[in-house]
């Protein structure tokens, strides 16, 4: 007899996601009690990419989504570029076991497919380099992050001028920092920051429209399907990281 | 609401007992104490106590931090009353007062003497451009202190510039540490990250650089409540070697310890060519001497340096390049005689100086009251008072106890809070139901 996980939908074998809802919002400055790794070479990226580590062992995480909520971005992108590791980071804990479990139900029903995404429950804000070396990053996302609207609060949002330095420090040059909201005066924050950070440029105009991920920004996600639902506006900024040139 | 009230609470306990601090003039004209919120300094060429002359009515709070400029020309004071001095070491003039808004933790000089960094409680680290010193206008200029760069809502615990100027390296109470370049321009702020060093797993207490002629960068050497020091070449972030001085000096000093956990790395200090390291210990009645190989990048335990007939436990050190003599105070705000004056004792040990070959111990010897140099009058004007009794001593270790341990109960008091805030919550929605 087949026994059926109660948290998972019968017919499609994924994760219900009313079993997995959480508070909304999280205060992403207290402390927390989930693993850290030391340093980025502590990271066992074995047990989160099994099937790619049987056979090469040297590959590393280019692509991060921070705040990946239910994990919809990391799906789409999991297909579109088979060959790239990718991980998102989540800070509340039901929402990243969710995830955990949609991809492994994910690579069950698909063999050999979606072996490249994993997640980590983490506090984004304080840790990125625990798990990312210098340069070791491609793409960053920060779709729909929390607004935190009171001025007091601002040092809570997950794009601020200092942890522009940090981001700037896990991308190599050349590689993208996409964001999103539908909040008006979040989009302008974000897009202030990073017009106003050295080591960032804005992508033309043709090279967004050229890149396929930066269609997905508004589709692939839960936050963004909500907004679209809605007819909501969204606000977008898509950076690059530019070389080194700061005198030293 | 509830997130600042947790915040302010917390403040409060980490306000309790600040450790007395000690640094030494580079050529050693002067020896500079601080205590609770007084500032004490001594001059050994005038062997005489320094009047400090502050138009600004000097520090309101326990100083948290103090240094002299690599020159000697400068010398800054910080901390919990949210003011950053600049001295100028001839005059001993207040010459910049500057307004942090939050209290200040740790503070650095660039080598140059044209900037002066501090950070703040949250871990932002500001800049301030003390190039423009006028000295015919001697009144103390209010400075705007710009922000440069962060640690994301993390203590910082120290600030240092590397020997060559290029970086600013800064250590939280998260075991981090982070190299970040110093620009040409630091008014617009720092934004390129060297590397981060990441070893530690518990907070980082104290920094110093092992320097080489040729090498100009020097490696960096770091303590941490982990109980180890480390060693990096922190321009790569590359761990080079851990040194377990918290078990070390267990075997070597058989420490009393109630608790489980090893003892803090209180604060570090290098002798000019790097060849040894002095290390503080909490709970150590002394200091640990450590031998660095700069060619094959590793530290070992050379010895302890026990102060005999007292319960000395220093908690800072300090020294000239150019003098073989070790500076150590013990000292807490909270630690008062009868008469009120807060009480610090300070102590010196001869023969820290290079030390190259394994084969020979470094001959260092804690000097007796009399064998420091400024003698009595230097004791009187850095303690507080000449002689001190054995019962404060016993307070004195408590207290600084307490002071390095604030940095490890903070974090088990937020998540005995969280815990708290959390049934709070939980308690609160499983009412709901019975009130409607
Ligand atoms: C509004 S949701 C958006 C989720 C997803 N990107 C989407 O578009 O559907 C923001 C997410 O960021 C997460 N988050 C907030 N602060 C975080 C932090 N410091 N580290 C990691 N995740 C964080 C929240 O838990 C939440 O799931």
């Amino acid at each position: 007899m087949e026994v059926s996980n109660p948290t998972h939908s019968k017919t499609t074998g994924l994760p219900r996601k009313r079993f997995y809802r959480a508070r909304a919002h999280s205060n992403p400055l207290s402390d927390s009690h989930f693993p850290v790794p030391i340093s980025p070479s502590q990271f066992d990226s074995t047990l989160h990419y099994p099937q790619f580590f049987k056979s090469d062992s040297s590959k590393k995480i280019e692509f991060a989504d921070i705040g990946c909520g239910f994990g919809g971005l990391l799906i789409s992108l999991s297909t579109l570029f088979p060959d790239t590791l990718m991980i998102g980071m989540e800070l509340r804990d039901k929402v990243t076991e969710y995830v955990k479990e949609r991809i492994l139900a994910l690579r069950a029903s698909n063999p050999g497919q979606y072996e490249n995404v994993s997640v980590v429950r983490t506090n984004s804000m304080k840790y990125i380099p625990n798990y990312f070396e210098k340069g070791q990053l491609t793409k960053m996302f920060f779709l729909f992050p929390d607004p935190h609207f009171k001025e007091k609060n601002h040092r809570r949002r997950v794009i601020s001028p200092h942890l522009l330095d940090e981001y700037a420090f896990v991308l190599r040059a050349g590689g993208i920092i996409y964001t999103i909201t539908d909040v008006e005066e979040l989009g302008v924050w974000m897009k202030s920051c990073l017009e106003g950070h050295p080591l960032f440029e804005a992508l033309p105009e043709d090279e967004l429209e050229a890149d396929p991920v930066v269609k997905l920004l508004n589709t692939a996600t839960e936050e963004g399907q909500k907004v679209a639902r809605n007819e909501g506006q969204t606000f977008r900024a898509v950076y690059r990281r530019i070389a080194t040139s700061l005198p030293h | 609401m509830e997130d600042n009230h947790m915040e302010e609470s917390e403040q409060k306990l980490e306000t309790e007992v600040a450790p007395a601090l000690i640094a030494v003039h580079p050529s050693q004209i002067s020896v500079s104490v601080s205590v609770g919120s007084e500032l004490r300094v001594f001059s050994l060429q005038d062997g005489s106590r320094v009047k400090l002359i502050d138009e600004t009515g000097g520090h309101k709070d326990s100083i948290r931090a103090i240094r002299y400029s690599r020159s000697g020309q400068f010398f800054v004071s910080g901390g919990d009353d949210k003011l950053v001095k600049v001295w100028d070491t001839k005059s001993w003039r207040c010459i910049y007062s500057v307004v942090s808004e939050k209290r200040v933790t740790s503070l650095a000089i660039s080598g140059d003497g044209m900037f002066v960094c501090f950070a703040d409680k949250f871990g932002v680290v500001y800049v301030v451009d003390i190039g423009d010193h006028n000295y015919e206008n001697p009144a103390p200029v209010n400075k705007k202190a710009v922000p440069i760069l962060s640690h994301y809502c993390s203590i910082i615990t120290r600030l240092e510039y590397s020997p060559d100027g290029k970086y600013i390296i800064t250590a939280d109470r998260d075991f981090k540490i982070r190299v970040t370049v110093f620009p040409k321009e630091p008014l617009n702020g720092a934004h390129e990250i060297q590397s981060f060093c990441l070893g530690h797993t518990e907070f980082v207490s104290c920094l110093a650089f092992i320097s080489c002629q040729d090498y100009a960068q020097g490696l960096l050497v770091s303590g941490s409540g982990d109980s180890t020091v480390r060693l990096w070449d922190y321009a790569s972030g590359c761990l080079l070697d851990t040194c377990d001085v918290g078990a070390e000096a267990g075997v070597l000093h058989s420490i009393q310890r109630q608790e489980e956990v090893l003892p803090a790395i209180t604060d570090l200090c290098a002798t000019a060519d790097g060849s040894l390291v002095a290390v503080a210990v909490q709970s150590l009645p002394g200091i640990m001497l450590l031998r660095c190989s700069f060619s094959a990048r590793t530290l070992s335990v050379v010895k302890v340096v026990s102060v005999k007939g007292e319960t000395f436990i220093p908690t800072s050190i300090g020294a000239a390049p150019s003098s073989p003599l070790l500076w150590m105070v013990m000292g807490a705000s909270s630690l008062q005689s009868n008469d009120s004056a807060l009480l610090a004792r300070v102590r010196a040990v001869s023969g820290f100086t290079t030390n190259t070959s394994e084969s020979t111990e470094p001959e260092v010897s804690v000097l007796e009251d009399t064998e420091i140099p400024g003698g009595e009058p230097l004791l009187q004007a850095l303690q507080g008072k000449l002689s001190i009794g054995e019962e404060a001593f016993s307070t004195a270790a408590e207290a600084v106890k307490t002071a390095m341990r604030n940095l490890l109960i903070k974090k088990q008091y937020s998540a005995e809070r969280r815990e708290f805030r959390k049934r709070g919550r939980n308690d609160k929605k499983n009412q709901t139901p019975a009130q409607s």
